[in-house]
This record gives C-alpha cells, structure tokens and sequence, in this order.
C-alpha cells in the first residue's frame, strides 16, 4: 500500500521544498522598504477603516442563525432529488409538507421583524 | 406509506400540526388567552387518540415506531404532564411578566419529541426525538429573559444537553458499525445470529447510557440540573423534571430491554453502581440546601436513581417486564407528586427570585392550612410515607429489584429513602411549627392544580390496582 | 484501499479532541465548535461504516446530524446573543449567578 503513495509523497516534498526555495531567494535578493502604505493591511484595494478585530454587530448573528437553518435544511433535498423518479406524486407531496413546515417557521421569523434591520 | 404508518403516528401528526397553526396564529392574532386555550384543546384531543392506540399494537415506516402499550402509556403521561404544566404556567407567567404566546408552542413541539421517543424502534428515531424534546427545553429554560438566572440556566442547560447529544450520536455510531442496522429488530436479530462486533456494540451501548444519563440527571452526570432547575421558570422546571426524565427513560428502556439484553453481563455492573450513586449523592446533597427549587432539584437526581434501579434487571427475561412496569409506574405516581409540590413552589414563590428559600415557609401552616396539608402529602409522598402514591410506588419497584435478585441495591435504596425524609420533612416542620409571615398567591388554576393533585396522590395510592394492572399491560414489545 | 480501522481511530481521536474541549475550553462559542467536532465525529464514524458494509443507512443518519446540528447551533448563538446583551461576556465561568 505504502508504495502506491509513494509518486504523491515525492510531489509533496518537491512541492513544499521549491515553495520554501522560492522565499529564501526572495527574502535574500529582493530590496526590502518598509514604508507606511506597503504594511497596511491588504483590503482588495480600499483604503482599512479601523481594527480588522473589531466587534461585529449583533444583527449579523441573527441573520446568520436564520441562514444557518434555511441553508442546511436544503440537504434533504439532495436524496429526494435522487429518488425523486422512482418514487413519484408521493415524493412531491411529501417535500411539498416538509417545505410547508419550513415555511411556517419563516413567516414567524418574518412576522416577528427577525428579517429587519432596524 | 401506508395507512398501518399513518395510523402509528396519528397522534404525533396532529399535535405537530395544531403546533404550527397555534404559532402563527399567535404571532398573528397576538391573543395569549386564546393561544393556550387552543393549546390545552389540542393536548386533550391528541390525549383523545392517544388513548384510541391502546391495545392496537401497530409498527410502522419499516419497524421504525412501535406503538406498543408502553408507548401509550408514556405518551398519556407527556401529554398530561403537558396539560398540568399549561395549568401551572397560566397565571404564573403573568405574573412575572413573561406571558409570551411561544411558551405554549414550545411547550407542544416538547411533547411531540417526547411521544417520538416513546414510539421510537429505530436509533434514528430515537436521536430525531431526544433533540426534538430538548431543544425547546433549552429554549423554555431560558425563557424569563432578559432575567439573567434564567439565561443562564438555558445556556447551561444547551451545552450540557448538546454535549450528551454528542455521546448519544457516537454512541449510535458505533452500534451501527458493530451490527450494520440502526433498527432496534435489527441489532436484536444480529445479536442473535452472532454477527455483531461485541466490543464495539459494548462501547456504544455505554456512550448511549452515558448520553441518556445525562438527560435523566444521575450521578455523575447531574451537575447541570440544579442550576437548571433553579434558575428555568417555575413552571418549565415542573415540566422538565417530569418530561425530560420520562422521556431519557423511556428510551433507555426500549433500547436496552428489546435490543440489548444479551450484553446486560457488561451493562448492568454500570447501572448498578450508577443507580447506587444516584440514589446516595442525590439523597445527601439535598440535606444541605436552603432553597426549595435546589432541593426538590437534588430529589429529582435521587429519584431518577430510584428509577434506574427497575433497569439492573434488564437482562433477565422474567423480571424485566415486571421492573419495567414497576418504573412506569412509579414515573407516574413521580409525575402526579411532583406537579403538585412545583404548584406549591409556584404559590409562594415571588418575582425576581423571590419567595423560594425554605424560610419562606414558615407559619404557611397556621396561615394557609389548605397549601400546607398539600405541601406536606406531595413531602410524605416522595419520601415514601403510606397512604401516599409514593409508597406505592417505592414498594413495587423495591420488591421488582428483589425479584432481580440486587438485595443490596434495594437496601440501599431503603436506607436513602430514610436520608431523604430528613429534609422532606424539614419543609413540613417548617410549615408547621415555624412561625412567620407568608404570603402566598391564590390564583383559580394554581389552586385547582394542587387540589387535584394532592388528592390524586392519595386517592390513587389506595385505588393503585386498577393503574398497576394497566401499567402491568404496558409491555415493551420485544423482538 | 485504506482499512476501515483508520478511519474509526481517526474519529474515535476526533470525538477525544472535542470531549476535551468542551470540558477545558471556557468560551461558549468554542465550546459549540468542540460540541460540532463531537457530532462531525461520528458522521465520519457513520460514512466509514457505511463504505465498510455497502449500505445506505449510515448517509442518513448524517443527513440528521447535520441538520438537527444546524438547528441546535442556532438556538446555542441566540442563547449566547441574548446572554451577551445582558452581561455583555460570554465565558462561561462568569455564568455564575446560580449556586446553592
């Protein structure tokens, strides 16, 4: 079995020795200048505004625990979609209910102003 | 699906539905009085086809529920519980300014875990139903928010619940990989045919004891539930004792007693010294405590070992079914007693904590002699004093322990019964011969709900045949 | 093909890790990530044995883990949102206004 592997290991010692070669012939002949803007922190461009440690908002949790059960349920769809065939009208309505049990948690979520910002 | 499918989960169905309907007409009507009015209909008319099951004996979705006798009978006992816990909860919510319409909705989606978990024959089934009953008891226990015990007690209450869930799901794991089937028929038939890897079966079968244990509060794993019981709402507390206990044993019961007695030569050593521990660490550290919700909170540790007692003789054929329907019946005369001493709890107790140390009961007796005869037949009747349900309660599970054969386990029990009278009664002789200034709260369905209980537990205990007859019947069906 | 055993021990080791955590961590939010290491434990378990003997069953399962996990983590933040409004800490050692 150890045989089998043994290409992938080469590659992988190979790989990790030309990356750490790499940055040694960096670090050794590239000019170093540390100046204000080149050690900000990298922000797909923009310009930081603050700590990146800063405290999130509370509402982004409750968003997120929204998302988390809507999201996840969704996995129950992978196998009805893969027996869906075989097993017909019966499969549909029985989605239609479990969608319709999701549905009655969201309109909770809704009507108690959990989708609302402010 | 067929109809023998439908039909297995009737019951279940219609409380799950009349559970969402209740939640968004609630959050649309926003009439608290209508919602648990609405709630106590459904629980009354689930209890109604629960009650038709009886006798019926179904299996359904490929062996995964079995309706039984001993699904009938735990689910009457949720669903009751349900309805007293509603009555509890009616004015007592009020009152401290929590009477939020979801308290009932959550109340419902509780129980219909807790009757999953009476039906269930499949692990599968049971881990659905063990998380379909607690996570809205982390909710509930939480519920007095933004009052910080009570948040508390639901975060404590979450980690320690979702910890148990862990062993309980990899406990499973490793039954599955040992016998290839999550069916209870299943694992008893690879049993059987010696094709289950026993070592691996062995190990799992303890995470699940482990994980269960967790959920009935025994020793070791029962630090959660004084902080729990203490800092939940009053009336959750009264439903969790009662439900989550039923519910863990329930479970417990129907996977070791249909799918696993052949390891009982492993398993029961376990339960012996965990009912043992149980029985003697819940009974003592209750003597120390000054508050009444802490108290009845270590009782209910102690009695849960007392329960877990009928379980030693699980693998013996002849005396399983008698100790298991000594356990159903001593959950019921637990229920019955316990609903009734939590409504006394609930009477006296005031907001932000108030109103809850045992000194708060003295002079009740000279001032409210109706509460204090009350309080004083729910004490005698945990402690075991005939004519009480208790003692019913306590004699056949004792003489269901000798049957098996653990003299020494029943000794024990009798001698912590003993410890426990000490503070059992302490309450009474506070209420007795202490005097005091007592104010209690008299509200129509409080009052009625101590009533009804209080004389239940002794009407009950000398009528107990009839109820031991019907307990007797609810037979685990083996496979 | 690599044994089953491996696996088992993999997950077995994983289960440990996040037992421990629970137990040591004081952090509820860590907490919750050694409760989800705990149940991801045993769906390894679950696929492994499934591979092993060629059925269906133990994929499932991990469907339900999944999902009541998800159900149980949203429940856990609200809890911890609302514990964090009112005390603004969410160790859990400072969860101590309950004792006997």
């Amino acid at each position: 079995m150890a045989i089998e592997f043994l290409p992938i290991a080469i590659l992988f010692v190979l790989a990790i020795a030309l990356a750490v070669f790499i940055v040694f012939l960096g670090s050794i002949f590239g000019p170093k200048r540390y100046i204000n803007t080149k050690m900000m922190p990298y922000e797909s461009g923009m310009t930081p505004i603050g700590p990146g440690t800063r405290r999130m908002n509370v509402r982004f949790y409750l968003i997120a625990v929204l998302f988390i059960l809507f999201d996840i349920e969704v996995i129950f769809f992978l196998p009805w979609a893969v027996v869906f065939r075989s097993l017909g009208l019966f499969a549909l309505i029985e989605m239609l209910v479990f969608i319709g049990i999701l549905l009655v948690g969201y309109v909770y979520a809704w009507k108690k102003g959990a989708l609302e910002w402010e | 699906m067929t109809t023998t499918d439908l039909l297995s989960v009737f019951p279940l169905l219609i409380l799950i539905l009349w559970a969402c309907l209740v939640l968004l007409l609630d959050v649309f009507l926003k009439r608290e009085r209508l919602t648990t009015i609405l709630t106590a209909i459904g629980l009354v008319v689930t209890l109604g086809f629960s009650i038709s099951q009886n006798n019926l004996n179904l299996t359904g979705f490929n062996n995964m529920v079995v309706v039984d006798n001993f699904a009938v009978y735990l689910n009457i006992i949720f669903l009751g519980s349900g309805l007293l816990a509603i009555s509890l909860a009616h004015d007592y919510l009020k009152r401290m300014g929590i009477n939020r319409g979801e308290f009932y909705v959550l109340l419902m989606f509780s129980i219909s875990g807790m009757m999953l978990m009476a039906i269930a024959a499949d692990l599968i089934v049971f881990f659905l139903a063990l998380e379909l009953l607690s996570i809205p008891l982390y909710v509930l226990a939480a519920f007095a928010r933004p009052r910080v015990e009570s948040e508390e007690a639901g975060m404590k209450y979450f980690l320690l619940g979702a910890f148990s869930g862990g062993f309980v799901v990899y406990g499973i794991a490793l039954v599955f990989g040992a016998t290839a089937t999550t069916n209870l028929s299943g694992i008893a038939a690879r049993i059987a045919e010696h094709q289950a890897d026993i070592p691996l079966l062995t190990i799992g079968a303890a995470l699940i004891l482990v994980g269960f244990s967790f959920k009935v509060a025994v020793v070791p794993f029962q630090m959660w539930t004084p902080d729990v019981y203490h800092g939940a709402p009053s009336a959750v507390t009264a439903f969790m004792a009662i439900g989550a206990k039923a519910a863990g044993f329930a479970a417990l019961m129907r996977i070791f007693v249909a799918a696993l007695p052949t390891l009982s030569e492993q398993i029961t050593p376990i339960i012996w010294v965990l009912a043992a521990l149980t029985m003697i660490v819940g009974n003592i550290v209750a003597v120390a405590q000054s508050n009444i919700k802490r108290m009845l909170a270590y009782s209910s540790i102690a009695h849960a070992g007392y329960i877990l007692m009928a379980l030693v003789s699980y693998g013996q054929s002849s005396v399983a079914s008698v100790s298991v329907s000594a356990a159903l019946f001593y959950l019921l005369s637990y229920a019955v007693t316990n609903f009734g001493a939590w409504a006394v709890v609930i009477a006296v107790e005031k907001a932000e904590g108030k109103g809850l140390a045992l000194d708060d009961y003295a002079g009740i007796g000279r001032k409210y002699p109706a509460l204090a005869a009350a309080m004083a037949i729910f004490m005698l009747s945990f402690t075991g004093v005939p004519p009480t349900l208790g003692f019913v309660g306590k004699f056949y599970l004792f003489r269901a322990v000798i049957d098996g054969g653990y003299i020494g386990l029943a000794v024990i029990g009798v001698l912590t019964s003993l410890i426990s009278a000490f503070y059992y009664l302490r309450v009474v002789v506070i209420m007795y011969m202490r005097d005091g200034e007592p104010e209690v709260r008299s509200e129509p369905w409080l009052n009625l709900t101590t009533a009804f209980t209080a004389i239940a537990t002794i009407v009950l205990s000398i009528f107990s045949a009839p109820i031991l007859q019907w307990a007797s019947q609810a037979i685990l069906s083996t496979f | 093909m690599i044994p089953t055993t491996y696996y088992i021990v993999l997950s077995a080791l994983l289960f440990t890790i996040g037992a421990l955590g629970v137990l040591i961590r004081r952090n509820a939010i860590i907490i919750f990530m050694a409760i989800e290491l705990m149940l991801n434990a045993a769906n390894l378990a679950f696929v492994a044995f499934t591979r092993m003997y060629g059925i269906i069953d133990g994929q499932v399962f991990v469907f339900f883990v999944m999902t009541v996990a998800a159900a149980e983590v949203a429940v856990g933040l609200a809890l911890i949102v609302a514990i964090f409004r009112t005390k603004h800490n969410i160790d859990i050692d400072q969860l101590n206004n309950l004792k006997g």
